[in-house]
């Protein structure tokens, strides 16, 4: 039973990306395909009701116990990132229905896309490092796919761009796993945390650097995320969603296996560069997204200065912060996605993604001006919106630890993204039509966009309003794993 | 022979980081796919290889393995990575190819499709594509 639970969220989208080869018509296809997320999304659930009375579940595959054999873990935080997933990736196809910006229909469409749930899924259930490695090339290659998909110029362009930074990134990756399996005889998370306790922290900084560099690739964080805005505008709306929400935060999701429960006790300077790259991350991304006119460049940038935010929780290495980050990936996610579907939406109608063609939306559309503004001011932290709970813990803690520098660019960056994102919503919404054009066009399928949008933003309401559950089910994943607690009762041992 | 095998990977790195930073395309993933050799050789070192080990398998009539046994591990590991490398390499090429077909070259620097050049007044430049 344990063992089908923690398999399933990446071996339900692999069965239904193959059901959809096999499948030969587009209506078929459609219900095999909803019928597959509708199956992950249940099970996700029955995973967090499974984890939240029992406790972290292992299985280890094939009755090879773990140090020697691959073994699946799923606690707190793997399964609240399962559920999430399942959620947007049902989502993506219900707004993929709809006739705002979705992807081209052909047979290649719902395979890669099923594949890429699968590689995100493994992602989080694994409990080892080499086939996390696996699972980002299962990710990678199916990402490269959709990028390339449709085969014209720009795709290719998107597609190299993203190649290439992404492929040496995870080459760097296989790297630290061979120095780090070297160094230990270890692959298993837990095994390797065993080895690498504070006996001489300084011996594991080259290992755990490579892994950082590896990481912060995926994240898109300062000074390697050019690859991001440089291939996501080429996406349509519904796999946009999907990489914009999932794929950055696969990489932060890493980094915070890595940094609390594999290496919690890695040397100081390692936090501190994590802490200086976070503000790096968090400015040059808002400056970004202030420069440009194209709703889905200024949301790209904003997904690498959010993604400072989290590093910058990262770096702080507190348990507060770390449940705080956690929190932060759950509701960007729900609030990130939604701001891109939202967009395809606001251009569909309007008739463009640049802001300098576009506007008066208001007057038509008030109902979308709303939801627009709820992702909207929840990515700025506006009270009772998720972020706002996100953000407020990350700067107490920042506070607590006396990061005042960090805490405040983090300040300063929640001000230049409330610039941007009103940038959006005025030329969008109420300013005038530069054009003249008053009558916007009407989406011909527009119930399951709504729907989708509708969704996304009870999710993010629902965060803001009730947030306690969930950090207390999510501080569960990091109660055992607060390194001074660690370090204090390893200091008791030793006297 | 961990002593070689160290010196090819980081001939192989030096290649394969000369070829990426190269501007044509074609150059630049034949080094990523050179660097992934690299970390082929170096997961192969991970497990201590020496001359004169024996494979991973239990003699007749023992119950444990010889000392002198090779760690399987990451032989399996090399496998699965080659294997991957070899997938990433075939689409690599085949969109580098793609791309002199479509646009009759490879320089990176040409390649502006997603990321136009601003205008003269250093404004992004307009999006034309309707969505």
């Amino acid at each position: 039973m344990i063992s089908l639970l923690l398999t399933a969220p990446f071996l339900l989208p692999l069965a239904t990306a193959l059901l959809t080869v096999l499948v030969p018509s587009g209506g078929a296809r459609k219900g095999v395909a909803f019928g597959g997320a509708l199956a992950s999304l249940l099970v996700a659930a029955c995973l967090v009701a499974e984890v939240a009375s029992e406790g972290v579940l292992r299985v280890a595959i094939g009755g090879w116990e773990a140090p020697f054999g691959i073994e699946l873990v799923a606690d707190a935080l793997s399964a609240a990132m399962v559920l999430i997933t399942a959620l947007v990736a049902l989502l993506a196809l219900l707004f993929q229905e709809s006739d705002a910006d979705p992807a081209e229909t052909s047979g290649y469409f719902h395979p890669l896309f099923f594949v890429l749930i699968a590689g995100v899924g493994g992602t989080f259930v694994t409990g080892d490092l080499f086939n996390l490695y696996v699972w980002f090339e299962v990710m990678l290659l199916s990402a490269l796919g959709l990028l390339a998909f449709g085969g014209r110029v720009r795709n290719l362009d998107a597609t190299v761009k993203y190649f290439v930074l992404n492929a040496t990134g995870t080459l760097a990756f296989l790297f630290a796993v061979a120095f780090l399996y070297a160094a230990t005889g270890q692959l298993n998370f837990a095994a390797l945390a065993e080895a690498s306790r504070p006996d001489d922290a300084a011996r594991w900084l080259p290992f755990v650097s490579l892994l950082l560099v590896a990481f912060l690739v995926k994240a898109g964080a300062f000074p390697v995320f050019s690859w991001l805005p440089a291939s996501y505008p080429v996406l349509p709306a519904p796999v946009l969603a999907l990489f914009a929400g999932l794929l950055t935060k696969v990489g932060v999701y890493a980094l915070l296996r890595t940094a609390a429960h594999v290496f919690p006790t890695a040397p100081v300077i390692f936090f501190e560069i994590l802490g200086w790259l976070s503000v790096f991350t968090m400015i040059v991304g808002a400056l970004g997204a202030i420069y440009h006119y194209d709703v889905r460049r200024i949301l790209a940038f904003h997904i690498v200065s959010q993604v400072g935010y989290m590093l910058f929780g990262l770096a702080l290495h507190t348990q507060g912060a770390q449940v705080a980050t956690a929190f932060y990936v759950l509701h960007h996610i729900a609030a990130k996605s939604n701001l891109f579907l939202l967009a395809a939406v606001v251009a569909r109608t309007a008739g463009s993604y640049d802001l300098r063609r576009i506007g008066g939306l208001y007057a038509a559309r008030p109902g979308l001006a709303l939801l627009f503004l709820v992702s909207a001011l929840s990515m700025v932290g506006v009270p009772p919106l998720s972020g706002f709970w996100a953000k407020l813990m990350l700067l107490r803690e920042g506070i607590a630890e006396g990061r005042y520098v960090w805490t405040a660019a983090a300040l300063l960056t929640g001000f230049l993204t409330l610039f941007s994102m009103m940038k959006i919503w005025f030329a969008a919404f109420l300013e005038a039509h530069p054009a003249g054009v008053d009558a916007p066009k009407p989406l011909a399928r527009a119930t399951p966009a709504y729907a989708a949008i509708a969704c996304f933003a009870t999710v993010t309401i629902a965060l803001g309003l009730f947030p306690e559950p969930v950090l207390e089910f999510l501080a569960r994943a990091f109660g055992a794993s607060d390194p001074t607690e660690a370090l204090a009762s390893l200091a008791e041992g030793a006297r | 022979m961990i002593l070689a095998l160290a010196v090819a990977a980081g001939a192989i790195v030096f290649a394969g980081v000369y070829l990426i930073l190269s501007r044509d395309l074609l150059r630049m993933v034949v080094g990523v796919s050179i660097l992934g050799y690299a970390a082929n050789l170096a997961l192969l070192a991970s497990g201590r290889p020496e001359p004169g080990m024996k494979p991973a398998i239990v003699p007749e009539g023992l119950e444990a393995l010889s000392s002198a046994a090779a760690d399987p591990v990451p032989q399996a590991l090399v496998l699965t990575s080659i294997v991957i490398g070899f997938a990433l390499t075939c689409f690599s090429l085949v969109l580098v190819l793609a791309i002199q077909q479509r646009t009759g070259g490879a320089d990176a620097d040409a390649l502006r499709e997603v990321e136009p050049p601003p205008t003269h007044d250093h404004q992004p430049a307009l999006v034309e594509e309707e969505p």
